[in-house]
């Protein structure tokens, strides 16, 4: 064989690659897998990977929407069409209807994020999805920075971070028992970076909020929070209208966008390049509740 | 500290490839700080981030900030100050984008080395200058060259607490060079460097006029790994099968994969295993249209111009190249279990490539001490962390090469049966 040809393989198709061969791993071993769509940027891309490992053929499972009731429009919008446009089929676990039902109790300060928890876990449970695939990726947050691409869930679909099976070669183990599950990350070894830049590679669209754009924000413990139905402005807070995009996208009660005067994509990977603070620190409330937040979370059954 | 130098550039990003290396070495060795200072000069650790580390030191009452927290996530290891599991990080330059898994060096570290070091292109290990090569190096090398770790890079670290003495670092190489030969080991490099200051780190030091070799993020940028992969023993293991039902597309049938060895073509002559069967690549098709070739690791779906009976588990190879129908097995195993020791009747789930079988132990031909690579021919079984040459019976043939020329196709992993658990991961040295 001539050596002289380079054989050379981009990052971004490497990481492709990876991804694509993990969700045909699990279409092929799992029974029941699903898709966990929320409409952020990271479930978007994960989506474009399962239209490419499947291609011709359409994204042979569901996706399942955990809808904590306090959505961007823009969002719900963008979900929808995305759905509609690839014949997908899509679960919605409400957390609103869990409240109304009463399997959870809506929190004192109103927040939904610990409680979408046992909606998750309900809503596999009902439809017996065995497999999840998540967006996280490693370099969000120091506990999943320590996740496997199969992290396997006991039957309350809890994470135990001392007992992970050991993943060598390319050869992930999603056995389990009946009631167990595996939460998926295909994503895993992608950074912020890889996100932006292979959306700027496939041109896939996102949810306008993404972009730079006018809005009506309150300045809260330095994060810039849109004012509208979940956030209310207290005593003594004035809002202001500034040029701002959102960094991640989770619940609107919880979400702060960022200043920010990139309206395009290639703006957006020159911001994130430059950028000295994480996403996750820059623009979600729940993270900022302990240095554990996010490990405690995930042992419950978070993704 | 002092600056970052480099940053990843948003435009030259994507012409960018990708390596991925193991660390190993305990905190003494100073291997958080030197993993801090690669991400602190990439600009990869981010104000906040550096802003918890710093607030977690001051409660501790650490002297000085303590790199180390930015890599140990969890509770439990905060607390014991102990690393538990195999740790991802990520860092780009202009030129690649990196994957270290940071293994920790005391416990479990034979477990977690072995599954970091599975994946890596190259392995980096530290010893302190003070103390020149302890046992744990020895091992470390080893375990490296054991999964065929293409590159080994030594990092002599704390050199500033030598004064920068060449005849240390002389020693020091010397003594892992010839360690080294005796293993077979892979492209050694081998740099004097201190972590703490930043010397050979992002750039070379003038603290070492003496020393004529590259920095260590220069060698990690230009090492080459384009070479590394097998490129001639075609090997597909076939994934999935792609046969949509719909109305749109009809006929279709592909086989799914990633290319773990050699470069298919359109019009090749290939065999299929088990069966033998024999037929052309139609096309190599992917989601963004049909490509001229493939090789590892890209995902594609191989089309065949004859209709046969293929699924999952299934091997794509050439008439006149094809891996071993074995079900004969001869491997090193390193076991992962604390629960039970790998025995001898033992019956386990054993995953390879994209097949699955069952197999059982046939017998232990010996346990080799990972320190002295002494054999102890009377050990009879493997406990946890410990690493043997085992025989094994399978229930279907494996399609299996030998691990040293095939990462791929010759390495598997045992499966406990009641629990489910990874316990063993293997290399095969002999399939027939």
């Amino acid at each position: 064989m001539s050596q002289t040809k380079p054989y050379r393989v981009s990052h971004l198709d490497a990481l492709e690659a990876e991804s694509i061969f993990i969700m045909r791993e699990v279409m092929a071993e799992f029974e029941r897998p699903a898709l966990l769509f929320s409409g952020g940027k990271d479930s978007i891309v994960m989506l474009r990977l399962a239209e490419k490992a499947f291609a011709p053929g359409r994204i042979p499972f569901p996706v399942m929407h955990v809808d904590t009731g306090h959505n961007f429009p823009e969002v719900l919008e963008y979900r929808d069409r995305r759905v509609a446009t690839l014949g997908l089929n899509l679960v919605i676990a409400s957390v609103q209807e869990a409240i109304d039902t009463g399997l959870v109790r809506e929190l004192p300060d109103g927040t939904r994020n610990r409680i979408q928890t046992p909606v998750l876990l309900a809503a596999q449970e009902k439809y017996r999805f065995d497999a999840l695939f998540g967006g996280a990726r490693r370099d969000e947050e120091k506990a999943r920075a320590k996740e496997r691409m199969f992290s396997f869930r006991d039957e309350f679909g809890q994470w135990d971070p001392k007992n992970q099976r050991p993943e060598l070669w390319s050869l992930y183990n999603g056995r389990h028992h009946p009631g167990e599950s595996i939460r998926v990350f295909p994503l895993s070894n992608w950074t912020e970076l890889d996100v932006w830049h292979y959306i700027a590679r496939e041109d896939i669209p996102l949810p306008s909020i993404y972009y730079a754009h006018d809005r009506e924000v309150v300045e809260r413990n330095g994060m810039f929070y849109a004012v509208n139905e979940f956030i209310k402005l207290r005593d003594g807070e004035t809002s202001e209208v500034r040029r701002v995009r959102y960094r991640t996208v989770g619940d609107a009660s919880q979400t702060a966008a960022v200043l920010s005067e990139a309206d395009t994509v290639d703006k957006v990977i020159d911001e994130v390049a430059a950028t000295r603070i994480t996403e996750r620190g820059a623009t979600r409330g729940d993270d900022r509740v302990s240095e554990a937040a996010m490990e405690d979370r995930k042992r419950e059954g978070y993704f | 500290m002092s600056q970052a130098v480099l940053e990843p550039d948003a435009a030259a990003a994507r012409g960018m490839d990708l390596l991925r290396f193991a660390t190993a070495g305990s905190v003494d060795d100073g291997k958080s700080t030197l993993i801090g200072r690669l991400l602190y000069d990439t600009k990869t650790i981010f104000e906040d981030q550096l802003e918890a580390v710093e607030t977690a030191s001051a409660s501790r009452g650490d002297e000085y900030t303590n790199l180390a927290l930015l890599t140990d996530g969890l509770r439990a290891e905060r607390e014991q100050g102990i690393t538990i599991d195999v740790a991802y990080r990520y860092f780009a330059t202009p030129r690649r984008k990196f994957i270290i898994a940071d293994t920790p060096g005391h416990i479990q570290y034979t477990r977690n080395m072995v599954t970091g070091a599975s994946t890596a292109d190259l392995a980096l290990i530290l010893v302190d200058a003070r103390k020149g090569l302890v046992e744990q190096s020895r091992r470390h090398a080893f375990l490296t060259s054991l999964l065929r770790v293409p590159h080994l890079v030594l990092c002599v670290n704390k050199m500033d607490l030598v004064d920068w003495d060449k005849a240390v670092y002389d020693r020091i190489a010397d003594e892992f060079t010839s360690f080294a030969a005796k293993l077979d080991a892979p492209d050694l490099t081998i740099i004097p460097i201190s972590a703490l200051n930043g010397d050979n780190i992002a750039s070379r030091s003038d603290k070492s006029p003496w020393y004529e070799g590259s920095s260590l993020l220069h060698h990690l940028e230009h090492v080459h790994i384009a070479s590394d992969r097998n490129l001639v023993d075609t090997r597909f293991p076939v994934q999935y099968v792609i046969r949509p039902q719909s109305t749109t597309v009809t006929d279709y049938r592909g086989y799914a994969g990633q290319v773990a060895s050699g470069v298919l073509k359109p019009g090749d002559d290939v065999m299929v295993l088990p069966s033998g069967m024999t037929s052309k690549i139609a096309s190599i098709e992917t989601a963004d249209g049909p490509v001229d070739e493939a090789f590892p690791p890209m995902s594609v779906t191989v089309r065949l111009t004859d209709e046969i009976d293929i699924s999952r588990g299934d091997m794509i190879c050439r008439p006149n190249n094809a891996p071993a129908a074995a079900q004969d097995i001869e491997a090193m195993i390193c076991w992962m279990d604390e629960t039970a020791p790998l025995r001898v009747g033992g019956k386990y789930t054993i995953k390879h490539t994209t097949r699955t079988a069952r197999t059982v132990i046939r017998n232990v031909q010996y346990r080799l001490d990972v320190n002295t690579l002494h054999r102890d021919e009377a050990a009879g079984e493997l406990a946890l962390n410990e690493i043997g040459r085992v025989k094994l019976r399978t229930t279907v043939p494996l399609l299996a090469d030998e691990y040293r020329r095939n990462r791929t196709t010759g390495g598997f992993i045992l499966i406990d049966e009641g629990t489910n658990r990874t316990v063993g991961a293997g290399m095969i040295i002999e399939a027939r």
